[in-house]
């Protein structure tokens, strides 16, 4: 048995060197808002970091750097914080994100079958987008709708008591929306 | 106005059956923001006093006080200046949703409450941290927010010695440890949500180093009728040494999963039958009583009392009373690894025992569960749940991690000696656990 002495921590390596991208101006008035609750602007970041994932999709090293500039604090402040969260998302994803809930209410009433199907159906794994850009696969713990289970958000909407058929019927549908 | 013997379940009476939302009018035309008019007409020591006295315990796990929580904030004479109040809205525990149930469908329910305790702590601005994915909690909330201030129930003045409150709606991005109360003030700092170091307690120095209190969501929805309704009635209300009622939820193979508010201390049987008992063909073997953290009980166990004494009497903890049922046909290891899957994901990795435990914890399962384990393994399991349990860690979530697994140790070890003996998952689980193992390649 070899022990895993790995974290689980993310690894990503952004590159400072590239450009800044400027906030665009919806991204400025809504993340002056958020600045505007607090005594201190680096208590937006979370907030800043949303708004530019609603415009995007996801959070580029060069929108990293606008924040960074916006709240005054470093590029790699803002991304220490970014990278914590498992909402943010620092590379790219799909048009259609599905979170499946891999925890444990969801594991017992069929996870596991869940996954398989729509892996297959996709023939990507989990934590992965098909080629197409369509549509990224993610676990994702308890979606505190165990009464539910098993549960998955697809597009924002939660969908529940899936069977494997209702979910790749769900992936389809999302992948003809595309 | 209603008896007051009949409101038996104050925190979920206006909850409707379609799911939709309380409204402003049809909260307040049953004494809706009548308990914050009550709190505001006393001092606030009387409300901390109020509350101290009516024994709230906190709802969030830890059962602690509501009232001498706050007691320990320093009176305002002392210390002068900004306070916080937050709350706890995050709820990723898993196998938890009574908060959302509360949020979703009587959000006023809680601003009140909320208003309630920054009163009594006389905070000026109060936040709400929400969990990330609760998007329909966050439209309701933030409409009822905006309802209140329209209506003059926040904002400016609201009493004649000119207490103000501005109360603030927050959306995490997902991370368990933002529940921690350290780790949440963190969180809405701006930071990486890593626990701080107690003391100084949050009540003294807490978010931007003001005094701060951090209460759950469902402790908060308290509130409201215990000013209203009084001490006597809230103690009348619960069956065994705890006041008041509890949000208690079921879910695994039961016919209805759900939760109910129901008086705290009904007994674990009683709950299991509000969700209609066990599936046809499956029998209950254990639950973890009060989400993914707390330690399993069986079948032996479900006679008792759902508070916070009994259960902890019994070796586990009441924890967020949101019970997690392990049936017959559910692999036992396979349950305990998906636990520690989540434990070791979610961990922050300040510190040694838990960043590096939990995953080789987490190898020793998966290898039992693909058939690949050995006598000693378990001995090896018991070890490490000593070198992650309490005082061997920065914060709770690692001693929590454990909980599970040694009770399962304990309760059935057979099912892992099994796993040896044959070789294999006697459940046929053996192959690959899916559980997120690719997920860092998105983050
Ligand atoms: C890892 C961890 C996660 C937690 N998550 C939550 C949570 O999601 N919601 C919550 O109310 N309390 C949570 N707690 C407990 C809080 O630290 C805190 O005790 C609680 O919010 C206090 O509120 P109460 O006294 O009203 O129960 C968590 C604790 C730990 C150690
Ligand atoms: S016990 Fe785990 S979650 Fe808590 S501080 Fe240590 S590493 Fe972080
Ligand atoms: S375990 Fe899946 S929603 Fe809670």
């Amino acid at each position: 048995m070899t022990p895993i002495i790995a974290t689980d921590a993310a690894t990503h390596c952004a590159d400072w060197r590239l450009k800044i991208e400027p906030l665009n101006e919806h991204e400025e008035t809504a993340i002056a808002a958020q600045i505007h609750h607090y005594p201190q602007p680096q208590a937006a970041t979370i907030e800043a970091l949303k708004i530019v994932q609603q415009q995007q999709g996801w959070v580029s090293d060069g929108k990293v750097k606008a924040i960074a500039q916006r709240l005054k604090m470093s590029p790699d402040e803002v991304d220490s914080v970014a990278t914590f969260y498992n909402k943010i998302y620092r590379q790219p994803v799909g048009r259609t994100v599905i979170s499946i809930c891999d925890s444990v209410s969801c594991w017992i009433m069929g996870y596991q079958g869940l996954a398989q199907a729509v892996t297959q159906e996709l023939n990507i794994a989990l934590g992965e987008t098909t080629p197409d850009g369509a549509i990224t696969l993610l676990p994702t713990p308890c979606l505190g709708a165990c009464d539910h289970a098993p549960v998955a958000i697809v597009d924002d909407q939660l969908t529940r008591q899936l069977t494997p058929a209702s979910l790749i019927l769900l992936v389809r549908r999302a992948q003809e929306q595309t | 106005m209603t008896d007051i013997q009949t409101i038996n379940q104050p925190l979920s009476q206006h909850i409707k059956a379609d799911g939709s939302v309380t409204t402003l009018a049809e909260y307040q035309s049953n004494y809706g923001y009548q308990g914050l008019t009550k709190a505001l007409s006393m001092s606030p020591s009387e409300v901390v006093d109020w509350v101290k006295n009516a024994n709230l315990r906190g709802r969030g796990g830890a059962g602690f006080s509501a009232g001498l929580k706050w007691s320990f904030v320093p009176p305002l004479e002392k210390l002068p200046g900004q306070r916080y109040v937050i709350c706890n809205a995050d709820e990723m525990e898993p196998g938890t949703f009574k908060d959302r149930w509360l949020m979703e469908h009587d959000p006023h329910q809680l601003i009140e409450g909320l208003a309630i305790a920054a009163y009594a702590v006389q905070a000026d601005t109060a936040f709400i941290f929400l969990r990330a994915d609760y998007d329909l909690c966050a439209e309701r909330l933030q409409h009822a927010i905006d309802e209140a201030n329209a209506a003059g129930l926040l904002g400016e003045q609201l009493n004649e010695a000119g207490f103000s409150l501005t109360m603030l709606l927050h959306t995490s991005a997902g991370r368990y440890i933002c529940g921690e109360e350290t780790a949440l003030i963190n969180s809405l700092e701006g930071r990486r949500a890593q626990p701080r170091f107690k003391p100084p307690f949050p009540q003294v120095s807490g978010l931007f180093g003001r005094p701060t209190v951090v209460n759950n969501t469902e402790t908060l929805c308290n509130l409201p009728h215990i000013l209203y309704h009084g001490i006597d009635w809230f103690a009348n209300l619960g069956l065994g040494d705890d006041n008041g009622t509890k949000i208690y939820g079921v879910s695994g193979r039961v016919k209805n999963p759900g939760c109910w508010e129901l008086p705290i201390g009904t007994k674990v049987a009683d709950i299991i039958a509000m969700a209609g008992g066990m599936q046809d063909g499956v029998k209950l073997r254990g639950f973890l009583p009060g989400g993914g953290s707390t330690d399993f009980l069986t079948e032996e166990h479900i006679n008792l009392a759902m508070d916070y004494g009994t259960i902890q009497h019994a070796g586990s903890r009441m924890g967020t009373g949101t019970m997690i049922l392990l049936d017959d046909q559910t692999c036992v290891v396979g349950m305990v690894l998906n636990l520690i899957q989540f434990f070791a994901q979610e961990s922050c990795g300040w510190c040694t025992p838990c960043r590096n435990g939990l995953p080789f914890i987490r190898q020793i399962l998966t290898d039992l569960e693909a058939g690949r384990g050995q006598h000693e393994d378990l001995e090896h399991l018991l070890q490490l749940c000593g070198y992650i349990g309490i005082g061997n860690t920065f914060c709770a979530l690692a001693p929590g991690a454990a909980e599970p697994l040694q009770s399962a140790l304990k309760y059935f070890r057979d099912d892992f000696v099994a796993h040896i003996d044959q070789a294999c998952c006697p459940h046929g689980n053996s192959p690959k656990p899916l559980n997120g193992l690719k997920k860092e390649a998105i983050l």
